[in-house]
């Protein structure tokens, strides 16, 4: 297949156990080997897939930033402006945590 | 009496507002059939109070001759994709379970204040990443429809929104919300012989809604004709400031500007769905709808969406870059799910918890969202992925210069056996092949029942319209309603 993107064309080449492995590590998400057993293969059987956009003349065209052109809006600069999104919430911010003290989400220590 | 839950959204409006019968025998009718349909497992969690509590108040109202809302009286089931305060907002995942908003989302807000009122927590793909209803973590769905060769397969309700498709279906709700990301209302809808109307992108808001890939997630209405997608639409759809993306845009009366004259509108018929392989019951399908859009007085013209066959990778580009960078809240701290293994520290208990929280459908999207925006090959993919994007967008603009109204088939195939396709996510994802492309390009898409193929099942055919047509849509749609005549219901063996 050609491929048109230069140098990052690499990047459609299949990956390896250990780069799944990575990008698990970069996603926070643990893996064991069984995992990797699957993801590996499905994985490659996706950016195989994929790799045909390499395909499309893209050069003279933009990415898309948004589907429907419109203004971003910056709310007004006022504290409680709207009272669900704004301040004063921290029981209900904490009433899901799954450990919560002294008004903070409690985490295991991080600073020895 | 008639049995309450065979009629719609409009005609239980109605008939609460004429005094027919009470929106509480109505919510009790509905609450009993949800009550005796375990076996579709289309419910996460029953709310049956909540649908009387709104049903009493709209009974309440009306005796005191106050003015009711467009949705009064009508029990609905709610997709649980959507924050509702104080009920479990599961997204279908390990992860969330147990959690209990403090907040209401704007669309089901709109929902309670138009007299709606909630049945339950509908079923579905865990995070709405799914075809199937398979990846949820509180089971499958079982589609109320079954082939009639003599088999006992239970089949797939679609997905993502399957608890939706399957409730309106077997008449457990005569309205449902769904979400479509590539295709989750209206993929669903086909295969259950039901309609459903994913909007423009920002019609609806998207705040309160768990979010998936934000620059495609879109809420909309799942019903059993075309006049109820239209009247519900209207009670979820608006600006919202606290949507970002939200449409700052009158919302029409789509629902009273409904007509199935079609004289003097083009009716567009894309070459490239026109795919080898495609089941020849979907085609004799779609021949089916140009047939009936002619009838009702539409002219029909060849168009070309050149960049179709791109749609699906570039979907599976961008749909888990969001998600990856979506889904990265999910980690043990402020809500959901916690795993923490003795001794570890907080890196340890990120991992672990998103290793617990999440089924193998949304690690691998993470994944390959994480993949895809690394350094070194954010260009190649993700950046390649939104100018393919551009270009599908352009070839919808292009086409429209053309017509008003797009016609396709909504999926390749019927409904599919579960497992079927459970093993190869390629296969998987290829179902979506004709929903994605009005996706990627946030145009009002809806999917109609058309016929029953050979073994009893229903499917569906999809119009895509302008950028904020829904009109022109639902009227196509409501054009081929009439004609196709669908009034085939599965057969209760739930």
């Amino acid at each position: 297949m050609k491929l048109t993107l230069g140098a990052a064309n690499a990047a459609f080449m299949s990956v390896t156990r250990e780069q799944v492995a990575k990008i698990a590590s970069l996603a926070r998400i643990k893996v064991d080997e069984g995992d990797l057993d699957h993801f590996v293969p499905e994985f490659n059987a996706i950016l195989g897939f994929v790799e045909q956009l390499g395909e499309v003349d893209t050069s003279s065209v933009e990415p898309m930033t948004a589907v429907i052109p419109q203004k971003l809006r910056l709310r007004d600069d006022v504290i409680d402006a709207d009272p669900l999104t704004g301040g004063g919430k921290q029981a209900e911010v904490l009433a899901n945590a799954p450990v919560a003290e002294h008004g903070f989400f409690g985490v295991p220590k991080v600073i020895e | 009496m008639t049995d309450l839950t065979n009629l719609g959204v409009k005609a239980i409006r109605d008939g609460v507002a004429a005094g027919d019968f009470t929106a509480r025998e109505v919510a009790e009718s509905f609450n009993a059939n949800v009550a005796a349909a375990a076996a579709l497992n289309a419910f996460i969690v029953t709310t049956p109070e909540h649908a009387l509590a709104a049903a009493d108040a709209v009974d309440a109202k009306r005796a005191a001759g106050e003015e009711l809302g467009a949705m009064a009286g009508v029990p609905i089931g709610m997709k649980d994709l959507f924050a509702t305060r104080g009920v479990q907002t599961s997204a279908a995942s390990a992860i969330l379970e147990g959690f209990k908003p403090e907040y209401e989302s704007t669309v089901s807000q709109k929902l309670w204040d138009a007299g709606a009122g909630m049945l339950g927590k509908l079923n579905l793909d865990q995070f709405a990443m799914g075809s199937s209803n398979e990846t949820s973590h509180f089971g499958n769905v079982a589609n109320p429809w079954k082939a009639n060769d003599g088999g006992n397969a239970v089949l797939a309700p679609g997905g993502s929104s399957g608890g939706s498709s399957a409730a309106v279906a077997a008449r457990l709700a005569p309205a449902a919300t769904g979400t479509d990301t590539g295709g989750s209302i209206r993929q669903p809808a086909a295969f259950t012989g039901i309609s459903g109307i994913k909007p423009t992108y920002g019609r609806c808001s998207r705040w309160g809604i768990v979010a998936f890939a934000s620059s495609l997630d879109q809420a909309g209405p799942m019903a059993r004709s075309v006049e109820d997608c239209a009247v519900m639409l209207g009670a979820m759809a608006g600006f919202d400031p606290k949507d970002s993306t939200s449409l700052d845009a009158p919302v029409p009366d789509w629902a009273g500007a409904l007509s199935a004259d079609l004289r003097g509108k083009k009716v567009g018929i894309p070459k490239e769905y026109r795919m080898d392989g495609t089941d020849a019951e979907i085609l004799a399908s779609w021949d089916d709808g140009i047939a009936w859009l002619k009838d009702a007085g539409a002219e029909v013209v060849d168009v070309s969406l050149p960049h179709t066959k791109y749609a699906l990778p570039a979907y599976y580009i961008v749909a888990p870059a969001e998600a990856s960078s979506n889904l990265a809240r999910y980690d043990g701290v402020r809500y959901g799910l916690r795993d923490l293994p003795e001794g570890a520290g907080l890196q340890d208990m990120y991992a672990a918890t998103r290793a617990a929280g999440f089924g193998p459908e949304v690690k691998r999207r993470i994944m390959l969202g994480t993949y895809v925006l690394s350094a070194g090959f954010y260009d190649a993919y993700y950046t390649q992925a939104m100018k393919v994007r551009t270009l599908i967008q352009r070839d919808f603009n292009e086409a429209f210069e053309k017509c008003d109204v797009i016609l396709a088939p909504t999926t390749p195939t019927a409904a599919f056996p579960l497992g079927d396709k459970l093993d190869d996510p390629l296969a998987m994802y290829l179902n979506d092949v004709f929903s994605v492309p009005a996706s990627l390009a946030g145009l009002p898409a809806m999917s109609v029942p058309s016929r029953l193929n050979a073994k009893g099942l229903p499917l569906g055919l999809q119009l895509v319209g302008k950028a904020m047509d829904e009109q022109m849509v639902l009227n196509a749609g409501l054009a081929i309603e009439q004609r196709a005549g669908f009034d085939a219901a599965p057969g209760k063996w739930w």
